[in-house]
This record gives structure tokens, sequence and C-alpha cells, in this order.
């Protein structure tokens, strides 16, 4: 799990034991169901097809009783003749035909329910990431990156299992069970009723036993959860282990965890799979009951006892017996898909709570433009690209105050103001959790083209001061300006696009390291690139990988050190050519030698732009023109080295080596 | 390849074998009832003379039948979860053991997130194809049979119609799974690459904001949500046609039975009731099949588990001690380097250190310096036996380390990881991983070496205090102090800090380095820095690069003869007061 600095707190650790119930099950349901929308056409057609193939299932075995009663039983006693054989046929025919026509249905229902069910979770899918996408900084910090994943991972394939099989078998158990207690009606009354107190059976067993093994489930996954901490701890620990000579302990300790974890899990397994044998005996518990039942009645009628309800001929018990069976079938299906119902529709509350999330709010309409500067020293706009930036104000109208009292409007023109980088805090507090203050009245400025170095403990927020810059989070109180106007002014894309950020946790993405460095500006040339990578002395190292630029990144850069990470990340921003750098210890993982050789290149890099430096190493900020050493979310010191070696205080102490930042 | 994960069973062999037989006796039942039911039907409704004590009688068999079915089922379930469980506890602790058991070499082969997947994904995966064997597979096979006797019984020409139908089906099936595996696995591949890039930028996702990437990265998501959407379909396509072709094959069945059985009853030689004893067969004679199919089908889908498991098991441990049978204690804590070649591939020609020799007396205490990648922590990873030399060989205490029982020569030199990683449980649990009987007052003593017994004394708790997995709530440097008493409970002959006090601040370093020299005296110490000031105080200094040995003097010394390093020193303490 990732645990880097990032100055926002961290999301509790380790995984929560996820709730297999839905909170709201009903409106979650709902919801779920606008989702087949789109498939509406598609989904009536499979709805026929499951009625159909349901149908042709019960009907086609209704003709058993008509071959035996009206065609076999006749020419037993009659005898046969080729008419009689005819009409056997046709009927055999006719059954053939009603179950062609079911496995025709049933094929279709299969294969358009494939393009249904990953036709919805592809929608979903995309849906969540574009909400991802848009989603604050906030959310990342209160939701771990494992329990994110699982909304892609777990709940939506509980959720395509749910689409793609459960709801399909449920209505086709459902259309199944129905249609054969309708022939079983029409059949036998009597024996139907049979049939239903057996049914009302069924469904107390399966609620005692769900009650049961929910109980177990709860242990279980306690269990489970530790026993995947330790494996998980252990494992990651395990060169420890063997420094400490640790093995046979941290074995014996497994071992009983193990074991714990095999006693609730025999416990909670034992209830679950008693359901299937349960459910399939009582069914023929129940066949053996009809068969008696049935029988007697045949005698009964036989001897004269005539009772219009309990009539039933032999090849009616035939046929009913051959229902019984194909009753249980579709119970027992119903009674399993129950639970995995349950736990999709718990997935899907999941996913919907995260797909109503508040997004970043941005009610910034100042856009960044490319300029150029005509001859009288005016800006204008223009398409290509000039190295010259300005902000575009639009024309707005702003209610003032005249000096009668009186309301009325002023209104300003579009304006163009060029982007320098002159960056204002004015009285600036700021609390992620609303609680405990990370930055408290902080204020200060940096001109354009000046570096300002922050400087102190982890934790003393140091972080947070450029994740207001780029508004990861926006301040409570106080005012930030960017060149002059309100940052919440500035349209928040926009915004970061002026800024580039180096952080200290270099992340790279799967591509090639050219792909990488274009990340910063995505129509970079390939020579803006190569540019790039030479200032950031990246280019001798990527020119000696096996395929140069076009070596792929794998799993954030495994392959490569984190120096050299460092070093594209550097390159990264530097394509970017942004007016303001951000550099969160960005040379932290960089030897020493490989930062005298990097320093050219960073000072070309810095020149003429407002550069923060967030540095653990002193020797990295000792040339910028402000130094602000923050303690608890207060600028405690500030001026260049020499006004602070002077001064004595506590940027004295930390570069003499007499105090320790943790 | 089943062989090595079989044992796994032991002592779950009687539950095992009892889940077989109980779902053995249902499942015989199971056939039973329907043969007697044509028995009743054949007896009770006797067209002369209806028999109701045949009914009776045969019926209340029936039921005896049933309910001890029902009996047997649970009892089954009981069983089968006792085994299944057991099981997966063996092979979890095979698999543990094992892995305890590993070298260095051996971790590094396996990455930490696929041991973890081997030990819990894998091991269910095992489980569940156990489970399913030992209530299917026995089942099933003598219910395909018996019903097929009986069947037979019942009317040897009609049951011919299951020597089409059976190999039918599985052909059927087999053509319909052997076309969609390859399908399923190009499409987990897809759904890997598509979660790859989500977590890409879970764990990016400041990067992604910070360069306003977010409706690229959507497009590309999208890309691979649609490239997965195709290969899914592909695949759940193929996967349509298994339902209705078995079912057709059934039906198909049925349909001939009923025709071929009509004419036999007509024809005298069958009755109505065998028809529909043998109806029933139908059912389950082919039901069967398709189980035993499964239980195949799940084989082979988790074949990947399998061989992921065995490669664990089979995994040669490349450091082993068990051949040594005198146990010799470390007499003192010299270490000398004998012309030491090493490579992490084992591959003369890639060599990670060569011709490495040097030789350090009891008590020196003595600083490696070198850039990043020139093979310092290999160095010393050596000297404990993490790993093997390749050529030439390692002496502690004047004896090679491959002499050593390896518990022996590790409680003697310990060594302080780069990564400081703590375990849950409090501090004194953690420390205690050093020496298990130490007194508090040792702990105290450790602790106050390596600087951290006042700060641990802050905590509200003390030595009590919890820490979290990975030890969260304390910062690096306090980590890294507390990773250095751990070590030093050892109360070693030979002590390796391997950059372990990089985010402590210098004065804390230097009174580590102190409290080591006045305390421990008599204990070799080798320390690994990137600050220069660290291996200022040394004894003497090694200086690594590129996996040799530049050179070996006092820093005094070094200072003036050698280039790199005083290059580092100056890029270090430029302009800098001290």
């Amino acid at each position: 799990m990732s645990n880097k600095q990032t100055g926002a707190p961290t999301p509790p650790h380790g995984g929560k034991a996820k709730s297999m119930k839905p909170k709201n099950s009903k409106k979650t349901f709902l919801r779920l169901v606008g989702y087949f929308k789109p498939y509406i056409v598609t989904l009536i057609i499979v709805a026929v097809c499951i009625i159909v193939a349901a149908e042709a299932n019960v009907y086609g075995t209704a003709q058993i009783e008509t071959l035996v009663d009206s065609h076999i039983t006749p020419m037993l006693v009659n005898g046969s003749s080729p008419e009689a054989w005819a009409g056997f046929g046709k009927a055999i025919g006719k059954m053939a035909l009603v179950y062609g026509i079911g496995i025709i249905c049933m094929y279709l229902n299969a294969r358009l329910m494939v393009n249904v069910s990953t036709g919805i979770l592809n929608d979903i899918r995309k849906q969540m990431f574009a909400k991802m996408q848009k989603l604050p900084i906030r959310y990342f910090d209160k939701h771990t990156h494992g329990e994110i994943m699982s909304r892609y991972t777990n709940d939506t394939d509980s959720m395509r299992e749910m689409v793609s099989q459960s709801i399909p078998q449920i209505l086709n158990s459902g259309f199944r069970v129905i249609s054969v207690l309708v022939m079983m009606i029409i059949l036998s009354p009597m024996l139907t009723l049979v049939a239903i107190i057996m049914l009302f059976l069924m469904v107390l067993v399966v609620k005692a036993i769900g009650k049961r093994s929910s109980a177990y489930y709860k242990t279980r996954q306690a269990a489970l959860g530790k026993a995947n901490g330790y494996i998980e701890e252990m494992t990651e620990g395990q060169k420890v282990v063997k420094v400490f000579c640790r093995e046979s302990k941290v074995e014996t300790e497994f071992g009983k965890i193990n074991d714990d974890l095999r006693r609730a899990e025999a416990g909670a397994n034992t209830w679950a799979s008693m359901l299937m044998p349960l459910m399939g005996n009582l069914s023929y518990i129940h066949y053996t009951i009809t068969a008696i039942l049935g029988t007697l009645m045949i005698i009964a009628a036989a001897s004269g006892n005539y009772i219009s309800l309990l009539t039933l001929t032999a090849g009616q018990l035939i046929t009913f017996l051959q229902y019984t069976r194909n009753f249980a079938q579709p119970i027992t299906m119903l009674s399993q898909q129950f639970n995995s119902i349950l736990s999709a529709l718990a997935g899907a509350e999941r996913i919907f709570e995260m797909l109503d999330e508040e997004p970043e709010v941005d009610e910034g309409r100042v856009t960044l433009v490319n300029a150029r500067l005509d001859a009288d020293g005016t800006l204008a706009e223009c398409a290509e690209r000039t190295h010259i930036w300005a902000w575009k104000r639009p024309a707005w109208i702003e209610t003032i105050q005249n000096a009668d009292g009186s309301f009325g409007s002023l209104e300003h023109p579009m304006e163009l103001i060029r982007v320098r980088g002159d960056v204002r805090f004015k009285d600036v507090t700021f609390s992620y959790d609303g609680e405990k203050i990370v930055l408290d009245d902080i204020s200060l400025y940096a001109k354009p083209g000046q570096k300002i170095a922050f400087v102190g403990s982890t934790g003393a927020g140091k972080t947070t001061i450029t994740n207001l810059l780029n508004r990861f989070y926006d301040i409570q109180e106080g005012e930030i300006t960017y060149d002059g106007i309100k940052l919440t002014d500035i349209r928040k894309d926009d915004l970061r696009r002026s800024l580039s950020m180096v952080l200290q946790d270099t992340h790279l993405f799967t591509g090639t390291v050219r792909d990488n460095i274009r990340y910063g500006k995505a129509d970079a040339t390939d020579d803006d690139i190569i540019q790039a990578a030479k200032l950031a002395n990246a280019d001798s190292f990527i020119r000696h990988l096996p395929n140069g630029y076009d070596t792929m990144i794998e799993n954030d850069g495994e392959n490569l050190s984190q120096g050299q990470r460092q070093l594209l990340a550097i390159a990264r921003a530097a394509v970017a050519d942004p007016p303001v750098i951000v550099l969160d210890e960005a040379t932290s993982s960089i030897d020493t030698r490989t930062e005298a050789l990097i320093e050219k290149g960073m000072d070309e890099l810095m020149d003429g732009r407002t550069v923060f430096v967030i540095a653990h190493r002193l020797s990295t900020v000792r040339n910028s023109n402000a130094i602000m050493v923050l303690e608890h979310g207060k600028i405690i010191e500030r001026g260049d080295h020499d006004d602070l070696m002077r001064a004595k205080g506590r940027y004295y102490q930390l570069y003499t080596g007499a105090f320790e930042l943790s | 390849m089943l062989k090595k994960i079989i044992p796994a069973v032991k002592g779950y062999i009687k539950p095992s074998i009892g889940a077989s037989i109980m779902i053995l006796i249902e499942g015989t039942l199971e056939i039973l009832i329907p043969f007697m039911m044509t028995k009743l039907i054949a007896e009770g409704l006797n067209t002369e003379t209806p028999n109701i004590n045949a009914i009776i009688r045969i019926g209340g068999i029936m039921l005896i039948m049933a309910f001890a079915a029902l009996a047997a089922g649970m009892a089954c379930a009981r069983f089968a979860s006792i085994a299944g469980t057991g099981f997966a506890c063996n092979l979890r602790n095979m698999l543990f053991k094992k892995i305890q058991g590993f070298s260095f070499a051996n971790i590094d082969k396996f990455s930490t997130a696929s041991l973890i997947t081997r030990l819990t994904t894998d091991v269910s995966n095992m489980q569940m194809l156990f489970v399913m064997c030992i209530r299917m597979l026995v089942r099933n096979f003598v219910i395909m049979v018996a019903a097929f006797i009986f069947a037979a019984a019942i009317n040897l020409q009609l049951s011919l119609v299951f020597a089409i139908a059976i190999p039918l089906l599985v052909f059927v099936m087999w053509i319909v799974v052997s076309n969609a595996y390859p399908l399923f696995e190009k499409m987990l591949n897809k759904l890997d690459l598509m979660n790859a890039r989500v977590q890409e930028n879970l764990i990016s996702i400041r990067v992604v904001k910070a360069f306003v990437r977010g409706d690229y990265e959507t497009v590309t998501f999208n890309e691979s949500a649609d490239a997965l959407k195709r290969a899914q379909v592909r695949a759940e396509k193929i996967v349509a046609w298994m339902n209705p072709l078995t079912q057709l094959i059934f039906y198909a069945a049925m349909i001939a039975v009923c025709f071929f059985g009509g004419k036999l009853i007509v024809g005298g030689s069958m009755n109505v009731a065998d028809l529909s004893g043998f109806l029933a067969y139908i059912g389950q004679i082919l039901s069967s099949v398709m189980m035993l199919s499964a239980i195949f089908a799940t084989f082979i889908m988790t074949r990947a588990s399998q061989k992921r498991i065995v490669e664990v098991l089979d995994e040669r441990t490349d450091i082993d001690d068990s051949d040594i049978t005198e146990d010799i204690p470390v007499i003192d804590g010299s270490v000398e380097f004998r012309s030491v070649n090493f490579s992490y591939s084992k591959n003369p020609d890639n060599l990670t250190l060569s011709d490495v020799s040097f030789s350090v007396k009891p008590g020196e205490t003595i600083g490696i310096v070198g850039g990043t990648g020139s093979a310092k922590t290999t160095l010393v990873q050596l000297i404990p036996r993490l790993y093997d030399v390749l050529d030439g060989s390692i002496l502690v205490g004047g004896r090679d380390v491959r002499q050593y029982k390896l518990n022996t020569l590790r409680d003697s030199v310990a060594m302080v990881l780069q990564t400081n990683l703590l375990f849950s449980g409090t501090i004194e649990d953690n420390l205690r991983w050093g020496n298990e009987t130490a007194t508090m007052e040792q702990i105290e003593a450790a602790c106050r070496a390596a600087q951290a017994h006042d700060f641990i004394m802050h905590f509200p708790n003390g030595y009590q205090t919890d820490l979290g997995q990975g030890g969260v709530n304390l910062s690096g440097g306090q980590k890294q102090r507390l990773c250095i008493a751990r070590a030093l409970l050892k109360s070693p002959k030979v002590v390796i800090l391997d950059d372990s006090t990089s985010a402590c601040d210098t004065a804390t370093d230097a009174a580590i380095r102190h409290a080591l020299r006045t305390e421990l005296k008599g204990t070799t110490t080798f320390i690994i820095a990137q600050r220069i000031a660290s291996v200022l105080d040394a004894d003497r200094v090694i200086i690594v690069d590129d996996g040799r040995i530049m050179a070996m003097d006092t820093p005094q010394n070094l200072l003036e003869t050698n280039e790199i390093f005083r290059e580092i020193y100056e890029s270090q303490t430029k302009g800098s007061v001290a």
C-alpha cells in the first residue's frame, strides 16, 4: 500500500471487512435497472426467449403424458394400426418441434445476454473512470488504492455475474417454477397442494441456513483478513525475517493463525455447502410422497371412489413426477442466486457511491492562451506557441456601489494579462480535515523569476503550500493570487498547465520513455523531448537503455533506478515549459555527484521562471532568493541563505546539523 | 504436477474419504429412488389387483431412502468442508514454510505480490478444485455408471441411446471449452491491462491532475475498456453455445427414448413404468457427465494456480546449512574477503562484485562509500551469507561463512537493512526480534545506544506503543533508530549499517556512531553512508566503484590520495560553516 508523502493525511491502513449486504437494496436495484435502458429492445427479445424456452421445456415434458395416455395406452388396449403409429409419430414430431424452438430461444437468450452484460459493464467502467478523473484529491486521501481498485475488480465482477447470470437465471427459474406450477394444477390440484407445502418448507430451510451461514461468514472474513494481513506483512518483511533468524518463530505464529482460519472456514463452508444437498433431497422426499399419494389416488379412482379433484391416470402421475423434479431445480437455483444478488447489489451500491461523489469544483473563467507581443507592446492572442502566455479574462460585469449609494454595474472588457509567475499568499490558513490547522496565517510572495525554498520537518506544511498552489485543495481563509488574479478565478486546467510539478515520488506510466516525457506536453515534438531530456541530464542514460527513447517503461518504472526516474520526471516538467515550476524533493534520490552534474540543467530550467523548491538536502536550496523555514504550519524564519545563517536561528541549526528534520 | 500438492491432504484423509462415501451413498439412493418408483407403480398399480400394501411398503422404503440421502448429503457437506479447509490450511503451511527457507536469491526471484497471490488466491483455487473432486468426482462417476446399469437393466436396447448421447455430449463440451479457453485467457490479459491502467492512475493521480491529462487518460482507458469488451464478447459468444447444445442432446435423448420406448411398450417388451424410470435416468446420466466435464474444465482453468504453487514448492533453496553438523560459534569480529566474485545471476560474465579482497580486524569501524549502484549493499550482504559468493571466500572469525550454521552466523553478524521495516505489534515486540529473552535493561541499553530511548519515552505508552502495519506513526529517522536498536540487541560481533541513519540528523548520526564506538568495543562495524561525515571518523574507508574496490585507507589519507572521495567530500561540505 502506498504511504507516500503527499502532504495530506493518509487513509486508514488495512482492508476493512467488506459488507456483503447492501444498505438500500431497492434503491440500488432501481438505479441498476436504469443501466439496462439502452438495451431495452434486446432485453425484450431476451425475455420472450426466456419465456418461450421455459414454456417449451414444460410443454415438451407435458407431451410425454400425451404420448403415454393418448397413443401408447390406446395401442396397448386396441392394438396398433398404421394410423395409430402415424399419430404417435406426429406426437413425437410435435415434441421435437417444441424442444427445438426452446433450444433456439435458449441460444438467442444466451447470445444476446452477452451483448447486454458486456455492454452494461463497459458503460459502468467508463463512467467510473471518467468520474474518477474528476474527483478531487481529497477523495483519494480518504480512500486507499486497494479500496478504489476493488470497485473496478470485485464490485464490477459481482455485478457482471449478476447481470449476465443471476438475472437471466432468476427470470428463467421464475418462469419455470410458475409454468410448472400451472401445469401441475391442471394435472392434479391435490398433488399440487403437496408441492406448495414442500415449497414453503424449502423457503424456510433456505432462510434458516442463510441466517446461520451469514453469522459464520463474518467470523470467516475476520479470520481471512487476519491471515492475509499476516501473509502480506511477513512476505514483505521476508528479508528482515531472514536477517533475524525468525523463520521458525514466524512459522509457528502463522501456523496458529492459519489454523484459526481453517476452523472458521470449515464452519462457514459447512453451512454454505449444505444448501444444495438439503434442497435436492427435500425434492426427493417430495417426489416419494407424490409417488405414494399418486398411486393411492389412482387406485382410489379405479375402485370407483370417484372424487373429481383426486382423479389421476398413470400417465398423469408419471408426468407429474417429472414435474416435481423440474420444480426443485429452479428453486435450488433461485436460492443460490439470492446471495450473489445481495453481494452484487452491495457492490453496485459502492460503485454508485463513487459515481455520486462531488467532483472537483471549478468556477474559474480565466483561461491560459498563447500570446504575442505586438510592435506597440500590446498583447495579442495567437494560436501558435510563442513561449509567451497570457491570462485571458473574458468580459465581465462588476456590480459596484455608486457614490450616491445606488448600485450600478461596471462593464469590464475582455483583457489579456501577461503570465509572469507572480504568486502571492495573503493570510492563508488551511486545514485538511477542518480541525487540525496545517497552514496558519501564511503570507508570502514570489516575484517572477525568483526561487523560493521551503524547509521544515515532515508535516510542517511544505507540500501543502504547493498543493494549494495548483488547487489540489482549496484554502479556507485568506487569498492566493497569480499575476494579480485570484486563484479561484482561473480555470483549474489552465492553472495547472501554467505550473509544472516534479514530485518526490516519481510516478511513470506504462509506455515508452518518449511517451513519458511527452506527458508534460501532449504536442511536444521529438526534438522538444530530446532537448528536455538533455536539460535534465537524462539524455545520456536514456541512450544507454536497450531501445533508447523507445524503451518501454513498465510497472511505474521498476526497471529504472529511483535517480533515473527523477531525472525523467524533471525532463517531463521541462518539456511543459511553464512559467512556474514546483520541485518537491525532486532530487532527493539523486546522489550528490549526479546532482552536481544536473545542476547546470536545473539552473537552465529554472532560469526566468518562478520556482518553488522543497528539499531535505539544504545544499539544494542554498542559492534561493528566499528560504522559508516552516514549523507547525507557520513560517518561523525567512530570508536568503546568508541572512538566515547570520540570524543563527533554526536554519542555522539545521545547516550545522544540530537539529534533525524528520 | 499434482504430486507436489497432494501431500496437503495429510491429516484430512478420513474426512476426504468420508465426504466421497457420503456423497456416494446420497448419489446411490438418488438413483434407487426412481427405480423404486417404477416398482411402486408397477406393483401398486397392477392392472388386475391394485396392491395398497405394496404401495405402502415400497413407498415407505422410498421415504426412508430419501431421508437417508438427506442425512448423507448433509454429512458430506460437513466432511467436505473439514477436508477442504484442512487441505487449504496444509497447503498454505507448506508454502509458508518453504518461503521461510528461501534465501535472498530465492526471494528476489519471486516478487512479493506474486508470493502473496500464491499463498492466497492460488490456494483458494486449489481448495475449490479439491472440494469439487471429493464431492463430485466419485459421485458423478458412480451415478453415471450406476444409472447406466439400471437403465440397461430396464431395457438394454433402449440404453443404446446413451452410447450415442454420452460421447456426443463429451465431444460437444470439449469443443466448446477448448475453443473458449484461449479466448478467456486473452480476455483476462486484457482485463489485467485495463486494471493496470487504473492502478497506475490511482498511484499517479497527482501527476495526472498536475499535467491536466485527465481527458487523455479517460480516452486511453476507454480504449482498453473497449478492447476488453470485445475480447469478452468473443469468449462468451462461444460459451453461449454450451447450454443450448447440451440441452439439445438431452432433449434428443428424451425424444429417442420416447419414440423407441413407445414402440417397445406397444411391442410388449416394456411397460409404461419402465419408460418413466428410464426418462429419469436420462437426466441423471447426462447431468453427471456434465458435472464430470465441469470438474475437468475447472482443472484446466486452475492450471495456472497449480503451476504457480508447484513453482514455489519446487524452488531449490540455494543456501542451506543442513549439511553442517557442527555448530561452531563465531569467535571474533574479524572479516576477510578473499578474491570474491559475485553475480546475482550466477553468471561469471555479469559480475556485480569482482575480485574483492580486504581484511578487517575485530573492533574496527569501516566506512563504505560509492555511487548509487556501485554494489556497496551487495558487498556487505555477503558477510552474513545472505547470498553466496560465486568465487573466492569470505571469512568471519577466521572461518569460511559456509562452515557456520546460518542462525549462528546471522546472530553474530547483525545487519540493518536499507528498508527499515517494522512489524505490527508494540515497540518492545519489535525490539525483541533481536533477542527474545532480553531483559528490559538490555533493551533500554540498546535503545540508548541507537539514540531511540528518548523518543520512545516521549510516547504515552513508551515501549508498549503499538505500531500499525509498517510502523506508520513513526518518522523515517525514528524507524531507522529502532531498526538499529533491534540489531544491537543481538549483541553481535559484527554490525552492518546499510545507509541506516540517512533520515537522522547529523548530530544523532554522530551520537549513534559514538555509542557504537564506546559501548560496543570489540564489535566490528561496517557503515555504508551517502553522507561523507558519517565515515570521516571511521578507522578505514572502502571506496567501491562499479563492483570493485577502488581504495581502502584511512579517511585522512583518502582525502589526499583519492579523487572520488575528495569530490564527494567537497560537494557535500561546500559552503558549510561546520
